[in-house]
């Protein structure tokens, strides 16, 4: 390979000298017309972390699906180890000791740490000698590496880092000298996720190569040796690390400047909009999931919640827009109150000036099969104005689509096309033009950037602090806490269904909001559940 | 991945149904084959059954009347993402509304009776429905279930009211007294003699309104965005604050109330009374129906035509034919319901693929250094 010889202080291409753990020579992959992966040549070393970055449909996963088996590529050559290889499929890729650890876990619940870890390389029929063997190993590797699990514990009693330490484990077990992470940290807490990458330096040091993808620069910056830069479909630089910056490398992603940082004026706080009261809610198994929440928001501030996901957060958020009703507590809304839910409970809300962002877009937000314009009166489709009786207006719908579309700046500027061919951050410009542009006096927003990309974060986050600065009131529900500091004027932490503290965003460190996060209790602040401004 | 390029419109809505009707037509032709009979020879006995005389046009058009009743009322249901298998059952209720309506006012003019006897049927059969619709939507039992167990109850109440309640004491078959020829719908062989007699009424009118208003219901109406947005994402339906519970019941009553139409064309109209076991599986040919026609009115339409084509030309090949029997009709008739229902996207890879070759020799013709390797 002739690669451009760089002036950085550590060589991001290895010199022929160096030992690869991994190349890729000139990789193609077409889906009909979309060109996912465009002459791609990567050559990792062995013993490097090395980060992959993009946005959304940059084609990372499409390379890493190649590098595992799930896709073959149309041309190009795989070399692992020196030597040309093809990988069909997974057992493939393992044979070649590539594993990986995906974002979703795929581990059986109700087995024990040691049976998924052996599952599906059991040694033989009898399942005895495969145990004792996995259970020495497990040991030793735990050992080496830090990752401690308790090996008879049944998954799904283990917390989500744990359960991420048996992916890990499995993949070592079989022997993986390469791992591939995808977006691993997505469901950690910070200390959670600073484990990880301890565990992540240990394994370099024993010589593992490891390949990182995700889409938060920081933690590219705090962990990889080298780094790729992804942008539709092409590999568009592979940097060292150290002679890079987080600004440089969402240059390379968006392909224009970005700021990474939200300007906001200091927020003006109005009357109490949104007050909640002791609520108490049940998801749909019964289980209690917010066990006595109280909270109020302003016009013209915006309230963060922080925590990690499935700590009451989705709960919240349907409980606040109608659509879960509560065991006990009120929920005013303007003084109202409008805890009492039926079926038809979130439309209520919303002729009364609340408006929902929901956390899931696909799940919730949007009909991924109906057209772009259908999608833009969700919710507000009884509206006189979308039709008189009975019948639907369709040419005025059209009409607020077409406002919605020019105003968002979404794309592509289309009416007529089906929602599922828009990209994440286009869909979800579709759900926050429909829920803003109906000028609500509260604004409850979930996961506002979950899977949009870097371009499209800048501009939703714009869109909320103007919503802030025209007096609504507005309540942010997010696992990313960089968005919630970015954003908020107050911080209140929800751990298992209690608000367990609050913070000033311009004072709160990290370690801090990460203990109340992961549980650990401030002085004094689990019992004051109220959060006062 | 693997749909990342969607196939054009044409496609999906012509070129797909017709490539799969013809596969159905070839191996049924093989069939013909076996048996000795020339398959070509069959089609043209089949389609001049159908098309080719007054008498055989007139039985197609009731034929396809009944579908585009139980074929429209499945696809509402599925707009609402229900499958509604009851539409047999539900006919046959509907078929108890009209005639206790017809022979109440026996003797009124038809053109006065008719929309009675309509609402009538149509309130029956919305009820039978209605049961399951609220079984699903109150108690959360699935509908497939429940209203194949409401054909069954159907089956068995209608034996028990047509023979104890409503068989006149001089009649032996078991059938309803017969409706005042004032009042029956009106064959339309009345004002069209080419038709010779044949059962096709006023109902087939009824009928293409019924495609039309099928059309704007679930299009053109807040009740069909409502129903349609539970059908594709019922967690959708409820964050933007719709009842997916009153929009179940609401949508089986309007489906059973489309099957219940049937009865306008058998019981009202053709028969002239209520028959034992009068619906003879429409309500199930429905299903097909609906699933051919991608539940738009349209495909509806022209596969209730198929069906109907099926059904007359059919019976016609078994007469001319005697090596062909009703059963290897009716083996035909499966053939397409297979390919055109459970089967129907056995063909769509293969067309994608093509289609991708297509597209990328195209590209590639343009720029030919491409596929060089480094």
């Amino acid at each position: 390979m002739d690669a451009v010889q760089s002036d950085h202080t550590r060589r991001p291409v290895p010199a022929a000298g160096e030992s690869l753990a991994i190349e890729l020579r000139k990789i193609n992959k077409r889906f009909g017309p979309v060109h996912a992966n465009k002459d791609i040549d990567l050559a990792v070393a062995r013993g490097t972390i090395h980060g992959i970055v993009g946005e959304n449909g940059a084609g990372k996963s499409t390379l890493m699906s190649i590098l595992y088996g799930f896709y073959h590529a149309d041309s190009g050559e795989i070399v692992v180890g020196g030597a040309p290889v093809t990988i069909h499929n997974s057992s493939d890729a393992l044979r070649l000791g590539i594993g990986m650890v995906h974002q979703h876990f795929m581990l059986v619940d109700n087995f024990t740490v040691l049976e998924n870890v052996i599952l599906g390389a059991e040694d033989s029929a009898l399942l005895k000698p495969s145990v004792d063997k996995a259970r020495r190993e497990l040991q030793r590797l735990a050992d080496d590496y830090g990752l401690n699990v308790p090996v008879d514990a049944v998954i799904e009693d283990l917390s989500v880092g744990q359960q991420q330490r048996v992916e890990i484990l499995k993949a070592l077990y079989r022997g993986a000298d390469i791992l591939i992470l995808d977006e691993p940290t997505g469901v950690l807490t910070p200390a959670e996720a600073d484990h990880l990458f301890r565990v992540l330096r240990t394994l370099r040091e024993e010589g593992k190569t490891i390949i990182l993808i995700t889409h938060k620069l920081r933690e590219i910056m705090a962990i990889t040796d080298t780094v790729s830069v992804m942008r539709q479909g092409q590999i568009v630089e592979t940097l060292a690390t150290a002679s890079t910056s987080p600004e440089q490398l969402a240059e390379l992603m968006v392909g224009r400047r970005v700021l990474l940082r939200v300007h906001k004026e200091e927020a003006k706080p109005g009357a109490v909009l949104l007050d909640v009261k002791d609520l108490v809610v049940a998801d749909d198994l019964g289980t209690e999931r917010l066990k006595g929440v109280s909270l109020h928001v302003r016009a013209g501030e915006i309230l963060g919640i922080a925590g990690v996901a499935g700590n009451g957060q989705s709960e919240l958020l349907e409980a606040l827009s109608g659509m879960r009703a509560a065991k006990s507590g009120t929920i005013r809304l303007n003084g109202e109150d409008v805890t009492a839910v039926n079926d038809e409970s979130a439309a209520l809300l919303r002729h009364k000036g609340l408006a929902h962002v929901p956390e899931d877009r696909i799940r919730m937000g949007l009909v991924t099969n109906f057209y772009e314009w259908e999608n833009a009166i969700l919710g507000y489709h009884d509206l006189p104005k979308y039709g008189k009786g009975l019948s639907l207006d369709v040419k005025a719908a059209r009409a607020e689509a077409q406002r919605h579309i020019e105003k968002f700046d979404i794309r592509p500027a289309n009416t007529d096309l089906k929602t599922a061919n828009f990209s994440g951050g286009n869909q979800q410009k579709i759900v926050l033009a429909r829920e803003m542009e109906r000028d609500p006096d509260v604004l409850i927003v979930g996961q506002p950037t979950r899977g949009v990309d870097i371009g499209a974060i800048e501009f939703i986050h714009n869109q909320i602090i103007k919503m802030r600065d025209a007096g609504k009131a507005i309540l942010l529900v997010s696992v990313e806490l960089d968005e919630i500091r970015a954003l908020s004027d107050r911080i209140v932490v929800l751990f298992d269904g209690h608000i367990v503290g609050e913070a000033d965003p311009r004072t709160a460190d990290e370690g801090e909001l990460g203990l109340l996060m992961a549980g650990v209790s401030q002085k004094g602040a689990a019992q004051s559940s109220e959060a006062n401004p | 991945m693997s749909s990342a390029m969607p196939l054009p419109r044409w496609v999906d809505v012509a070129l797909l149904p017709v490539l799969n009707v013809t596969l159905a037509f070839l191996i049924g032709g093989v069939v013909v084959m076996i048996v000795g009979e020339n398959p070509i020879e069959a089609v043209r006995i089949m389609l001049y059954g159908a098309f080719g005389y007054g008498y055989g046009f007139g039985f197609t058009l009731y034929y396809t009347t009944n579908f585009i009743f139980a074929g429209l009322a499945v696809a509402v249901a599925y707009h609402g993402g229900l499958f509604n298998i009851g539409g047999e059952g539900q006919a046959y209720v509907g078929g108890l509304g009209a005639i206790l309506v017809a022979l109440a006012v026996g003797g009124l003019h038809w053109a006065f009776a008719l929309p009675l006897i309509m609402i009538s049927a149509a309130l029956f059969a919305g009820v039978w429905a209605f049961i399951p619709g609220y079984l699903q939507a109150k108690r959360g039992s699935h509908v497939v279930i429940t209203t194949i167990m409401m054909n069954f109850i159907a089956t068995s109440m209608m034996s028990y009211i047509i023979s104890r309640i409503l068989k006149p004491a001089n009649v032996n078959s078991d059938e309803s007294a017969r409706i005042d020829p004032l009042t029956r719908v009106p064959f339309l062989s009345e004002w069209v003699p080419l038709l010779k007699n044949t059962p096709v009424n006023i109902s087939f009118f009824i009928a293409l309104l019924a495609l039309v208003g099928v059309y704007w219901l679930i299009w053109h109406t807040k009740f069909g965005y409502a129903l349609r947005t539970m059908g594709h994402n019922g967690t959708a339906a409820h964050y933007a604050g719709m009842s997916n519970a009153r929009l179940i019941m609401i949508t089986m009553a309007i489906s059973g109330a489309l099957a219940g139409m049937v009865a306008i064309n058998d019981t009202a109209g053709a028969h002239g009374r209520l028959l034992l076991g009068y619906v003879a599986g429409t309500g199930f040919v429905g299903i097909a129906v609906a699933f051919m026609g991608k539940a738009h009115p349209i495909g509806v339409g022209l596969s209730a035509l198929l069906f109907g084509v099926l059904y007359q030309g059919g019976q016609e090949l078994a007469f001319t034919m005697p090596a062909i029997t009703r059963e290897m009709i009716v083996t035909i008739q499966a053939l397409v319901i297979l390919f055109t229902g459970a089967m129907s996207n056995m063909l769509r890879r293969p067309v994608e693929l093509a289609f991708m070759a297509a597209q990328s020799g195209a590209e590639r013709s343009g720029s030919p250094a491409e596929e060089k390797r480094a």
